[in-house]
């Protein structure tokens, strides 16, 4: 059965999580320390459903990409040099903060009605795609308030996989306790899907879809519309990362048991 | 070896720039100036009519922002493209405020310092009482005018790519691309008509595998070789053309920096700029820079005229800090990144072809660095505005960038510029240092205080001992032949058991500041290695290798990433390379090359 989707993918940019990153509270409420100084990335779980919606797209001739982001248009438009030569896609950007201490609802609100603004989006064939968790400091649960918002029911969250069946259905593997899949069935668009980490890759650069891609993005970025997030009565109590310890040691020509065996030594204590 | 039938991508383009730093940034920021000048039509694509001029730059690098320099500069090009630049702009940028000069002396005795260097740190202990001397440190109450930054600026250099960076993205004006490696050049009939980007897809000695993919060809009218000290483009187009008559490329430093989080008790107003010289060796200078929000970069620089083969400038540096008048800022702090660079200190000897039919070299990479005044930021930025303004003269002309052309309309602005006027006066300034420390230091002083007239003859470059000549006073042949066998077979340099031995106590740990150097990779911004691409750093001719007494590149490898191996080459690991350069110029028999290569160290400070 021929199928073609229209998915869009929900993806805000986060502090590359290669830097060293230090939560304080600052006048302003909790931020990161020198969150100016730091270079962004796609948020990583995003980044891997946007990887999976351009197999999707690729496999379905007919569909097509849109990538919508909420974020500060200059690092915006600095990541985009990187991601666009990963995948196809379309931009739909919105000009606003990106530091995850926002309330979802709140963001979630202006994606779902920019969503909903573009152009030629057939809802009967949308597949919302985003991460099913974020390096953001997000609570994780806009994606699933864009799909409410967009009357969507059929959610899945924790996705590592999606294949089209032959009647057309979606057969979703979704994460569950002790490393299993849960598989549902979904008749098909419209859908939620927030990815984990699914199987593939990332993409090398392709300059030339870079250059492609481009096309579309500049004037997205130059039309960007700015979003004002009031903060509300929101308030974050507490800020920390979670706690962890590194020791390093240098070995050479250790075979992989005997590490692995002080590996559980060193866990155990 | 014949690649896989794919077809390799063509894209047609007006101006390829391969490269983005400092110079980069000042070709495309006048570029896009005129291109978005209101009381000017833009100048017109060739490549794509009815388009604005098309313009790419292609960043080897992750991000643009992940530059590793100095650096402290008087900025005066960077003044001129930005008359109302206010530091508070750029993220760790802040006004030079005060600087100074000081000699360190040796709190540990491990220093090698020559007879006369020695006698010279007895009368200056001797008379401290009446000096300007504290923590094992004189404070020279002078600082020479050529090495004075005053009106200019301490900047991160990966912060402010990354500012200006970003102005010019949103001019929409010039695309520049992070992660995209230039592999080699285009030559046809003698022109320059693009670039070759990086083949992915292969293994690490570049062979396609099944996802291979073919590096894209992007022809350009103009292609602007910005790639820095140790690009591949510049390196091929010197394999293409040549290089004028008298030129001497030996002369390197290898510039290695933490930034450091200042302890609270630490009194450094932002702004203070100190340089140093005395110590950890004499060959050895050093700086101390402090930004804005209590955070200080602090770092050396190991010149190629150093002659102890088993350099190493991290376990240098570690000592560099302790030094007590350092120490008493330093301890305490946190090392929040790190980094290092290679510095291309041959001045005009190293100038090669500036422009051929097709190209042109701005930057460092086209010997713009001055090393009497350590500068090289803003160098870079002018060469950069100055081929821009060239660019834009022939464009305006309808002249096609012929070497004629771009001689008569780049180099010749060059030739009239200050950053020429002042290479002029430094290229000899630091030719005594063949002869020693101090005759080095009278070299520099004098070209500096007389505009180059006199100085001290000589060349420079000198040969580099033996390990066993170097250590001869310090340790016995038999041993050095111990500790050799020892090192080899424990696969690790020599370095760090070669100074042990000759004095230099084990470096404490604390693990804030002091802290290994595998350690080190993994703090602000950490190394990466994309896969599907070659290696980057080749050693040509393995059996060199074996011959070699000396494997300086082990000894120098700024991340520990080549490492020793029983037979052939070294070990290299890509994981851990910072993409120095440092064992392309250390290696004395000119075996080791650094290609085009992806990844590195993510750092966002440096």
């Amino acid at each position: 059965m021929s199928l073609s989707f229209h998915i869009v993918v929900c993806a805000g940019i986060v502090p590359d999580p290669l830097q060293t990153l230090e939560p304080i509270i600052g006048d302003s409420g909790p931020a990161l320390k020198n969150e100016l100084l730091l270079p962004a990335v796609l948020d990583p779980w995003a980044a891997h459903a946007l990887y999976e919606a351009a197999r999707l797209a690729r496999e379905h001739s007919g569909s097509k990409v849109w990538l919508i982001s909420l974020s500060p248009r200059a690092k915006l438009q600095q990541v985009m040099m990187t991601v666009a030569q990963k995948a196809p896609f379309e931009l739909v950007a919105l000009d606003g903060p990106a530091g995850g201490f926002t309330d979802s609802a709140e963001v979630a609100g202006a994606l779902a009605a920019a969503i909903e603004a573009i152009p030629g989006l057939d809802r009967s064939r949308l597949l919302l795609f985003g991460g099913w968790e974020s390096a953001a400091r997000g609570a994780g649960t806009t994606l699933a308030i864009v799909g409410e918002r967009l009357g969507i029911v059929d959610q899945f969250q924790g996705v590592d996989e999606v294949r089209l069946e032959p009647d057309g259905a979606l057969r979703i593997l979704e994460r569950v306790e002790g490393g299993r899949h849960q598989i549902s069935r979904c008749a098909g668009p419209p859908a939620v899907m927030g990815w984990a980490t699914g199987s593939l890759a990332e993409p090398p650069n392709q300059p030339q879809l870079g250059m492609a891609n481009m096309r579309s993005i500049l004037p997205a970025l130059q039309r960007a519309r700015p979003v004002a997030l009031s903060s509300g009565d929101l308030r974050f109590l507490r800020v920390e990362l979670p706690r962890q310890q590194r020791q390093t040691r240098i070995v050479r020509d250790v075979p992989a048991e005997e590490i692995a065996r002080e590996l559980v030594d060193w866990i155990r204590g | 070896m014949s690649e896989p039938a794919l077809p390799r991508p063509v894209l047609e383009t007006d101006i390829v720039c391969v490269g983005f730093g400092p110079a980069a940034g000042g070709f495309l920021t006048t570029l896009a100036r005129r291109q978005t000048d209101p009381s000017r039509p833009p100048l017109e694509s060739r490549a794509a009519p009815g388009l604005p001029l098309q313009v790419l730059c292609y960043e080897r690098a992750d991000d643009i922002g992940f530059g590793v320099s100095g650096a402290v500069t008087r900025a005066r090009a960077i003044r001129a493209s930005f008359p109302d630049l206010d530091p508070a702009e750029i993220p760790m940028a802040a006004a030079v405020r005060r600087e100074k000069l000081v000699y360190l002396l040796d709190p540990i005795g491990a220093s090698r310092r020559p007879p006369a260097l020695r006698l010279a740190d007895r009368v200056i202990r001797a008379f401290r009482f009446a000096l300007p001397f504290e923590h094992d440190a004189l404070e020279i109450p002078w600082l020479p005018p050529f090495l004075e930054k005053k009106d200019g600026l301490v900047l991160s250099i990966a912060q402010f790519n990354q500012w200006v960076g970003q102005q010019l993205l949103m001019t929409g004006m010039v695309q520049i691309w992070p992660g995209t490696p230039v592999a080699d050049i285009v030559v046809e009939d003698g022109a320059v008509v693009g670039v070759r980007l990086l083949d992915q897809g292969v293994d690490r000695l570049g062979k396609p595998t099944a996802a291979y993919q073919p590096g894209m060809e992007v022809r350009a009218a103009l292609t602007v070789a910005a790639d820095g000290p140790v690009g591949a483009v510049g390196r091929k187009l010197d394999q293409a053309f040549g290089t004028p008559e008298g030129f001497d490329n030996r002369e390197w430093a290898i510039g290695m920096k933490f930034v450091v989080e200042l302890p609270g008790r630490a009194q450094l107003e932002t702004g203070t700029v100190i340089h140093t010289i005395g110590y950890p060796e004499p060959e050895i200078f050093g700086f101390l820079y402090v930004h804005p929000e209590r955070v200080a970069s602090v770092g050396i620089f190991v010149p190629s005229w150093f002659a102890n083969p088993a350099r190493t400038a991290y376990r240098y540096l570690q000592h560099y800090i302790q030094h007590p008048y350092l120490w008493r800022h330093l301890e305490g702090g946190r090392l929040r990144s790190w980094g290092a660079k290679s510095i291309r200190e041959s001045g005009r000897r190293g100038e090669p072809w500036l422009v051929g039919n097709g190209y042109a070299r701005i930057g460092e990479g086209s010997a713009s660095t001055n090393v009497l005044t350590n500068s090289g930021i803003d160098e870079a930025w002018a060469t950069g505005v100055m081929l821009a303004e060239a660019v834009i003269e022939l464009l305006e002309q309808d002249k096609p960038f012929t070497r004629e052309n771009l001689k008569a309309a780049y180099v010749a602005r060059r030739r009239a510029s200050w950053v020429e006027e002042e290479a002029r006066i430094a290229e000899k300034a630091r030719d005594g240092f063949r002869r020693g420390f101090l005759t080095g230091l009278l070299g520099v002083a004098l070209a500096g205080l007389t505009r180059g007239r006199l100085r001290v003859p000589g060349r420079p470059h000198r040969p580099m001992a033996s390990l066993e000549d170097y250590f001869r006073d310090r340790i016995p042949t038999g041993e050095m032949a111990r500790i050799r066998e020892e090192c080899a077979r424990q696969g690790r340099a020599l370095h760090d058991a070669l100074m042990e031995r000759a004095g230099w106590p084990p470096v404490a740990f604390d693990g804030r500041l002091l802290v290994s150097h595998q350690d080190a990779l993994l703090v602000g911004g950490k190394v990466q290695a994309p896969p599907g691409v070659a290696d980057h750093v080749v050693f040509l001719y393995p059996y060199l290798c074996e011959t070699c007494g000396t494997r300086l590149c082990v000894e120098i490898c700024s991340g520990e990433a080549i490492r020793p191996r029983p037979e052939g080459a070294p070990g290299f690991e890509r994981e851990k390379c910072v993409h120095c350069g440092a064992c392309v110029w250390n290696c004395p028999q000119e075996n080791v090359v650094l290609e085009a290569g992806a990844g590195g160290l993510h750092s966002a400070e440096n």
